[in-house]
């Protein structure tokens, strides 16, 4: 392996491990600070793939916009859309056992898999690159790399970072911590932590979609697709250690290097490699590697 | 799973028994066939009940027990010769066993959603295995090519036999789970479920308990896994995927956690759902969306009954007499 191949690798490695952070950052959310064990969170990615592979003309036809205004419509969508889902379906959730949520998650998934079907097709879709994003960095002569994966790599760091600042600077961030903590007490000193929890469901299912929708020109838009990545991303929470968005992106990224790697160098063994890293991680650490608190 | 011996459970439990013996001389080949896939299902289920039901411990890879009993079972055959059954089905309970004896060893050292993962990690692990490797056949899975003999006239291919054959295995298991949660162990067992740390405080080890629940509950999965490849004469990589681990954990959750006769409704519920939803006579060109129904009924069963389908009677008794009290009477039936 030359450098160029090894730096294409590497920077596969982190725009893979980023996008994972993304999606399971809401899980970590949903799961450490409402209790809420969240299978349908992998739907959300596929639905952000769809929206933005459907969307894309009906946005061109009203806003004349190109990608992004197709994104901008798509996380305004995706925001209503988590705040009615957590009213609706997760609100009277929280004091069931864990296996309820389960079951009613489990559920879901099959509804929002037919209504997918329903409202698009079973057909595997594209989506093209937006073309002032469509061009490539050479590595060297032959080597180049597409600026699009780039562009994914950086979202999803100013999301991190836009996240960490919210979650350690802020007034609402610090509620979120002390509902985290302590539901009870936080309500009783005056807050409405129901609204706090639909806030940040809303919030996570948005970040969901979005990663999705950022996906899907570079992974293509299929059915099934937010089965794979809800598996890799629970993966990803139970590493970093649930309810810790630090340890999801550690882990995230620890995984994204590991498959990778994994398959340029072992073919044969890529895919049982990221599950023999977690069952070593905990068997390691019973807690994954932060522990919330 | 704990309630004591009550009158009304029993009759119940009996009265499935009974019909399920008679229902071949009703039920058509379809039906028998169907029923039989029902009753391996419920064989599977009830292994996790005695795990999740019974110790407290969410197994999230129990599909990986199902299929090593399966592919042993095609593995050790001979390929144009009858493996007796005799040995067969005990290889296959074994070797699914020391699986689970391993696994379980590891695993139980995490809690929680952390076990959950770990025993998902382990049967994603034996998945890629079969999978990927020459040990497997791959993709395209294997096939049985002549049924393990029984002794003299018995022959496993006729479907009432083997109907009967999984019938005397699903009553079998029932049996031994409902001895077992009576037993010592079983009160231990339950007493892990409650409150580990108190039972430890009373001088229980519980860790020999858990990985003792473990690996039955792994041997039971395996005899299921042995019963499924026989019927069918095939097995692939599918049947140790985590949509099957899923699907089991589905079907008790709808059956109700904490009973034996749970996991048996849930069984039967979640095939007859699928089935019914598939069916094309009723819903014609729509039954290919059949996951959309199955996906509503589970909702509608979440919102409306906490404790499982075992919890409706209690559910229907209080809300035809409309008392205020639901939630005590609910509590008291099933406590």
């Amino acid at each position: 392996m030359d450098l160029a191949t090894f730096l294409i690798q590497c920077l596969n490695a982190l725009q893979y491990g980023l996008l994972l952070f993304l999606v399971a950052s809401g899980l970590t959310l949903i799961f450490g600070i409402m209790g809420v064990i969240n299978l349908a969170h992998g739907s959300f990615y596929m639905i952000g793939a769809y929206m933005a592979y459907a969307l894309a003309p009906i946005v061109g036809s009203t806003f004349g916009g190109g990608f992004f205004a197709t994104l901008a419509v798509g996380l305004v969508l995706s925001v209503v859309f988590g705040y009615l889902l957590e009213w609706v379906f997760y609100s009277y959730l929280y004091e069931r056992e864990h296996l309820q949520q389960v079951l009613m998650t489990y559920g879901l998934i099959l509804v929002f898999e037919e209504a997918r079907s329903l409202l698009v097709g079973d057909d595997v879709h594209g989506v093209p690159v937006p073309p002032a994003l469509s061009g490539a960095i050479a590595l060297s002569d032959v080597q180049q790399y597409p600026v699009y994966r780039l562009f994914i790599s950086g979202v999803c760091l100013l999301l991190a970072l836009g996240m960490y600042l919210v979650f350690t600077r802020t007034r609402l961030g610090m509620t979120i911590r002390a509902g985290a903590t302590n539901r009870e007490m936080v309500q009783s000193l005056g807050i409405d932590i129901s609204f706090l929890y639909r806030v940040v469901f809303a919030a996570g299912v948005a970040i969901a979609v979005l990663a999705g929708m950022i996906a899907s020109p570079v992974s293509s838009v299929y059915p099934g697709m937010g089965q794979s990545v809800l598996i890799i991303c629970f993966v990803v929470v139970v590493i970093g250690g649930i309810g810790s968005i630090r340890g999801a992106l550690l882990a995230a990224l620890l995984i994204g290097f590991v498959d990778t790697f994994g398959k340029v160098l072992l073919p044969q063994a890529a895919g049982v490699l990221v599950y023999v890293l977690m069952a070593l991680i905990l068997l390691w650490k019973p807690d994954g590697l932060f522990k919330a608190g | 799973m704990f309630d004591g011996i009550d009158r009304s459970k029993l009759f119940f439990v009996a009265a499935v028994f009974i019909a399920l013996a008679l229902y071949p001389s009703v039920g058509g080949k379809y039906g028998t066939d169907l029923v039989t896939k029902i009753m391996i299902l419920a064989i599977f289920a009830l292994s996790l009940e005695l795990l999740v039901g019974g110790t407290g411990l969410v197994c999230f890879g129990h599909a990986a027990f199902f299929g090593i009993g399966a592919y042993i079972a095609v593995k050790l055959s001979p390929e144009a010769d009858a493996a007796s059954l005799f040995w067969l089905l005990p290889a296959s309970v074994l070797a699914a066993a020391l699986y689970a004896l391993a696994v379980g060893s590891l695993s139980l050292r995490t809690k929680g959603v952390y076990f959950i993962m770990v025993t998902l990690a382990f049967a994603q692990m034996a998945y890629y295995v079969v999978h990927d490797t020459p040990l497997g056949g791959g993709t395209d899975g294997i096939y049985l090519n002549v049924k393990p003999s029984v002794f003299g006239p018995i022959d496993l291919d006729k479907p009432l036999v083997f109907y009967a054959l999984t019938l005397f295995w699903l009553v079998a298991v029932f049996g031994l789970l409902a001895v077992l949660a009576r037993s010592r162990f079983g009160r231990a067992l339950a007493g892990i479920r409650v409150n580990e740390q108190r039972m430890r405080a009373t001088g229980f080890s519980t860790y020999p308990y858990k990985l003792a629940a473990f690996t039955v509950s792994g041997g039971i999965a395996g005899l299921a896994g042995f019963l499924f490849a026989v019927k069918d004469g095939f097995v692939n990589p599918e049947l140790l995927s985590w949509h099957q681990s899923g699907a089991v954990l589905i079907m008790i959750i709808l059956g109700g956690i904490g009973h034996l006769r749970g996991a048996l409704i849930g069984a039967f519920a979640y095939t007859l759902l699928q089935e019914f939803f598939k069916s094309e006579a009723i819903f014609g060109a729509f039954a290919k969306h059949w996951h959309l129904g199955l996906g509503l009924t589970i909702i509608v069963s979440v919102a409306l009954l906490p404790k499982g389908l075992v919890g409706l009677p209690a559910v229907l008794k209080t809300r035809l007499s409309g008392s205020g009290t639901r939630r005590a009477e609910e509590g008291a039936a099933n406590g």
